[in-house]
């Protein structure tokens, strides 16, 4: 070995290490609002170290192709990044996520087809890779599918379940004979990878979109894990660390979405609720709606002394934001207390909302989660609800029947008065009635979320 | 084997210190965190050119190409998408500052 050979490696083992680091410190400022920014700009500078470094691989051929692969793929990447709405961002997460995914199985493919059996242990860590990065990468597909709006239909067929179970074996018998050499000829191998891939569709087709986050969360583990598993064939230990970080974190993020969601992960990935209007269970509400003009919430709120504004993603889709902050400050200015409750589930995933608001302008500190603000409710002389259904509905407290009993809800229903903006008169995302619209404490203001905050502004400027 | 046992070790610390990075993380940023972390596994990159670089027939150069092509796509787009939605994250102190006139609470 010639010591300028010797040197490089030591230089490239040196990068990958100072990129786990920085990886890691960057995961661990993001996970506070303080530090977030600066997090994703120390993981970001340890990518960059990676990849340059990397072009200097001993043995390294095709330098044309790797460079055009990434301008390509980074450019259509950076193109679409920096276009997607806020309110898309859940399903842009699905895509990058697949797109890494297929990546780990491609590197898989190529080490398999290549066909030096490096030793079984390794190529059992390429199959099982190939297995997770493939399914990662159907699967993430059709999440996004779902969630842009080009599948609405949940595809569901009696004892899919068992083939989902046979399409698993099959791909891991094939992949078996792969790894152990049994028959490692270039059709078993695409046999293997079409199974790998079709499990993913199937598995994820009959999946709802409400429930979809959760899913999207479970793939970005499962892509980590995968690369983790690339990481061992290839003897990449910034591989190896990144992606089991990932895939660890990635299961922790799922396990409390779904928590946040009253959803167990079995439940989300082998039943079939979480679908629109499923299993409408239309409980018996008592009661009526009752309408209030723009102009009277107005001056119930000019002279409040606590507001706690309850959004959901109906405001979002009506990019009605704006609007409501402007309404807020306006509000502020004369003194009322204004806070934001969030539901964990209010956008389309967890913490989507407060993207959705930041993106407004509204500062964090004036946001609080379930737990902070539920006990608040009871002292708030106004709740408005903007678009929000299920996760301020009390039958998740009282009506043991309701399929949405024992979430999780936000108690708006303590308020002193609610107000409900509301487009019409349907039930929210799972079909379910709200028992909230008809309380004796509760006033209708009908109309889209966007004109609705525009006659509140008005309203509340003209109390002077 | 000596390399693959000291591989199970770090994989097994690098699962226990994924978990405790996250652990205490406020739910107001699971989206750009989950974000965050989708664009921390783009280091696939490096493999998938690793991959490519070693790429001999023409079906090994293809896939080789595909990979880093999503490879890429994961790192950047993660890095595009994360950095957006953690720019607009800011206190009101912050927002006080900028704005005097609104800042007060």
């Amino acid at each position: 070995m010639d010591s300028s050979v010797f040197s490089r490696e030591t230089l490239i083992q040196a990068s990958y290490f100072v990129t786990a680091a920085l990886f890691i410190l960057g995961l661990k400022r993001m996970s506070s609002p303080v530090t977030a920014r600066s997090g994703i700009l120390w993981a970001g500078a340890g990518m960059l170290v990676a990849t340059v470094v990397s072009f200097l691989y001993p043995g390294m051929t095709n330098y044309d192709l790797i460079l055009a692969a990434i301008v390509v793929g980074g450019g259509l990447a950076w193109w679409s990044g920096k276009r997607v709405a806020m309110t898309d961002m859940p399903q842009m997460i699905a895509l990058y996520n697949g797109m890494g995914g297929g990546a780990a199985a491609a590197i898989a493919a190529v080490e398999l087809y290549r066909g030096e059996n490096p030793g079984y242990a390794t190529s059992s860590l390429a199959v099982v890779g190939g297995i997770i990065g493939s399914v990662s990468f159907s699967g993430s597909a059709i999440a996004f599918g779902k969630l842009q709006g080009l599948i609405t239909k949940s595809i569901r067929f009696s004892g899919q379940q068992v083939f989902n179970l046979l399409l698993l074996a099959a791909a891991l018998i094939l992949g078996a004979m792969v790894a152990f050499n049994l028959s490692a000829t270039p059709a078993v191998i695409t046999a293997f990878f079409a199974l790998a891939l079709l499990l993913g569709l199937t598995m994820t087709l009959p999946i709802g979109g409400a429930d979809m986050p959760v899913v999207i969360s479970l793939y970005n583990a499962l892509t980590g894990l995968a690369v983790a598993f690339e990481g061992f064939v290839l003897g990449n230990a910034a591989m190896i660390i990144a992606g089991t970080v990932v895939g660890s974190a990635g299961t922790l993020l799922t396990q409390l979405m779904a928590k946040a969601m009253n959803r167990s992960l079995g439940n989300v990935l082998f039943s079939g609720f979480g679908d629109t209007g499923g299993e409408a269970a239309t409980g018996d509400v008592t009661g009526s709606l009752k309408p209030i003009e723009a102009s009277d919430v107005g001056v119930m709120m000019a002279f409040a002394s606590k507001v706690i504004v309850v959004p959901g993603y109906g405001m979002a889709v009506a990019q009605a934001q704006h609007k409501i902050w402007e309404l807020c400050q306006l509000l502020i200015d004369r003194g009322v207390n204004v806070k934001f409750a969030i539901h964990p589930v209010a956008g389309r995933m967890p913490g989507h909302m407060n993207v959705l608001l930041a993106e407004a302008g509204v500062p964090y500190d004036l946001i609080s989660d379930l737990d902070e603000i539920n006990s608040e409710f009871e002292t708030a002389d106004v709740a408005l609800i903007i678009g929000a259904n299920d996760v301020v509905n009390p039958v998740a407290r009282n009506d043991k029947s309701s399929p949405i009993y024992g979430m999780p809800i936000l108690n708006a229903d303590k308020a002193k008065n609610v107000i409900v903006i509301k487009r019409g008169k349907g039930a929210g995302f799972s079909g379910i009635e709200n028992a909230l619209f008809y309380l004796d404490n509760t006033r209708m203001l009908y109309g889209d979320a966007q004109k609705a905050g525009s006659e509140l502004i008005q309203a509340i400027k003209a109390v002077g | 084997m000596k390399s693959y046992e000291l591989g199970l070790w770090v994989f097994m610390l690098a699962a226990f210190c994924g978990y405790e990075v996250i652990s205490r993380v406020p739910v107001i940023l699971h989206t750009p965190l989950m974000s965050g972390s989708n664009f921390v596994h783009g280091i696939v990159l490096v493999g998938a050119m690793v991959a490519l670089g070693g790429a001999h027939t023409s079906l090994e150069k293809t896939i080789g190409f595909i990979g880093v092509l999503l490879a890429a796509g994961n790192a950047v787009g993660g890095y595009v998408v994360t950095e957006r939605m953690l720019e607009m994250f800011k206190s009101s102190g912050a927002r006080g500052k900028a704005q005097p006139a609104k800042g007060a609470h």
